[in-house]
């Protein structure tokens, strides 16, 4: 009889990803039949891993950062610059963006690492405005408030053939999930690794595992480090998606904004942050067109699910479904 | 040469003299008790052994190494694992998971992002062993947050011995706990003294624990050292019976 309910239990637990890795493929055939359009589904993917990627460190290490927006940002400048200024190729742009996001990150999270809790947030944020000042502002660089602009996303060159993304979007959107399949699964691998659970030790309860012989900073900091190269190689994604970079993607409200659909999906959960993207952007996407004050209906929303589900959507769903 | 001596420490919180210039020296395969009224600095005294807190004055020496400015997780390199009076452990994640965990940074593994499967197969051997010696085989998949306090300390000691520690420091591992539970923690630290020949200190409120178990005991009394020997010394002990006993009746 346990034979038999472990079976059922470890069956159930590949339901979920199943439903979701088909959903997504298939999502340029059923999007349309619910009103949506496939630019949509790559814009959630894309804001969807920065979500992610937040979590990475906000649900699975513990860890709050306010500022996360900064990396985003300069990976999509980074993206944007390679196509702008040194050459025309997509590839090339996505690998500099996710470097300089990812190195800067690195950087900043030597320094900060010491910090906990509300200070390390408080912190993120200002660091995260200073890049978003230096993008505002060095407009002969970065464009200024206009933006970094005109740069256009390049046709992949597969050997065998050249898919144009820039014009046909259901090409653009396997692109994406592809890049989104890779990222995903890289924080799969690391979750469930050694490393991984030192994450989550520090996370439950950093006294005990600084008492393991956990060298709790450096693992934080390598932690913060691979969560900004994820959130850096989203950015570049994301400047693909628009072909153009947004200072106000660095500004501390995007962070804002991501951590709004980590904690609403529910940050426990490692597909939560995704679910948090779909709503946010869907219910911005249909609220924006009705009226301009769409903010104060999302803002309503999370108060909404941060009362009812202190564990995101995700969570109470998942509750519902252990009952 | 003793395994841990420590020489002359003395730690204030402002002007609280929590611990004042006290000395121990623990040999291998001992099992000191420390023991105290409230408030008497027993705590303090282990913090500063384990890194917690770095002490004002003093020296610490394990194994003939100058461990006084080593970090905690630098002494748990060294080979001192310890527990805590309030039980920490990871709340929402599984036995097997705690376990899993303290075998895994035991074993040097802690940076890795993949294990070969002679690795993980080892890992899995030890958790093992390190549950059913905690008598938790029926519990391992339970949330260690849901668990009773007596198996929540247990999975708390078993996480310490997962390192493999010279030296373990357990904080009032009866604390809390029912006359059965006390009974069971009691057998196991007597086992892995006694079976093991792992050196011990304690910190200990139950006095039939302590003179159950310890062979010296040390005493503490506002911070300051009040005696040491072993237990039929103290329990001769005038200055220990005013002071200790005396309070506690």
């Amino acid at each position: 009889m346990s034979g038999k309910l472990q079976l059922e239990s470890s069956g159930r637990k590949f339901v979920a990803p199943v439903a979701i890795w088909t959903a997504l493929l298939l999502a340029p055939f059923w999007m349309p039949l619910l009103g949506g359009y496939t630019a949509l589904g790559t814009r959630v993917l894309v804001l969807g891993l920065a979500a992610m990627s937040v979590n990475f460190l906000l649900g699975f290490t513990g860890v709050l950062s306010f500022g996360h927006a900064a990396w985003f940002g300069i990976g999509a400048y980074g993206c944007g610059m390679i196509l702008k200024f040194v050459a025309p190729s997509t590839p090339l742009g996505i690998l500099a963006g996710t470097l300089a996001g990812g190195l800067a990150g690195a950087a900043l999270g030597a320094l900060i690492v010491r910090r906990r809790g509300v200070y390390f947030a408080m912190v993120t944020i200002a660091f995260g405005q200073v890049f978003y000042y230096i993008a505002f502002q060095w407009s002969s660089v970065t464009g200024g408030d206009d933006g970094l602009r005109p740069f256009y996303r390049q046709p992949l060159h597969l050997g065998i053939a050249t898919v144009d993304i820039l014009n046909n979007a259901v090409a653009f959107y396997y692109f994406v999930l592809a890049c989104f399949a890779l990222a995903a699964a890289a924080m799969a691998f690391i979750l469930r690794s050694p490393f991984g659970r030192t994450m989550l030790a520090i996370r439950e309860n950093e006294r005990r595992a600084r008492f393991l012989g956990i060298p709790i900073e450096l693992h934080i900091w390598i932690a913060f480090t691979l969560s900004c190269f994820f959130m850096a190689y989203a950015g570049s994604l994301y400047a693909l998606v628009n072909n153009f970079a947004d200072p106000r993607g660095l500004h501390y409200s995007q962070s804002g904004d991501f951590v709004m659909m980590a904690v609403m999906g529910g940050m426990r959960s490692f597909w939560g942050p995704l679910l948090g993207a779909i709503v946010f952007v869907v219910f911005q996407d249909y609220v924006s067109s009705v009226t301009i004050n769409w903010q104060i209906f999302i803002g309503f929303l999370f108060v909404l699910v941060v009362l009812f589900f202190p564990r995101g959507i995700l969570g109470a769903i998942r509750r519902r479904a252990a009952l | 040469m003793s395994l841990l001596q420590v020489k002359n420490v003395s730690k204030h919180f402002g002007s609280l003299v929590a611990v004042n210039n006290i000395s121990m020296t623990v040999e291998h395969g001992e099992l000191r008790a420390i023991i105290g009224p409230n408030g008497a600095g027993k705590t303090t005294f282990f913090n500063l052994i384990t890194g917690f807190y770095r002490p004002n004055t003093g020296r610490i020496i394990f194994d003939g190494q100058d461990v006084t400015h080593l970090l905690p997780a630098r002494r748990v390199w060294c080979g001192m694992a310890r527990t805590f009076q309030v039980t920490e452990v990871f709340p929402e994640l599984t036995v097997w998971e705690n376990l899993r965990i303290a075998v895994e940074v035991a074993s040097g593994l802690r940076l890795r992002a993949w294990l070969s499967q002679t690795d993980d197969d080892k890992i899995r051997v030890r958790i093992q062993e390190l549950i059913e010696m905690g008598g938790l085989a029926s519990k391992a998949d339970r949330q260690v947050g849901e668990l009773s306090h007596g198996d929540q300390r247990a999975t708390e000691i078993m996480m310490a011995l997962a390192l493999k520690p010279r030296l373990l420091l357990l904080d009032e591992p009866t604390a809390g706990m029912g006359d059965q539970e006390t009974y069971e923690i009691t057998q196991l630290i007597r086992q892995l003294h006694k079976d093991s020949k792992l050196t011990i200190v304690l910190i200990e409120h139950d006095m039939r624990v302590v003179f159950h178990l310890a062979d010296r005991i040390m005493v503490l009394d506002q911070g300051k050292f009040l005696a040491e020997g072993t237990p039929a010394e103290i329990a001769a002990n005038k200055a220990v019976q005013t002071a200790y006993l005396g309070q506690a009746a």
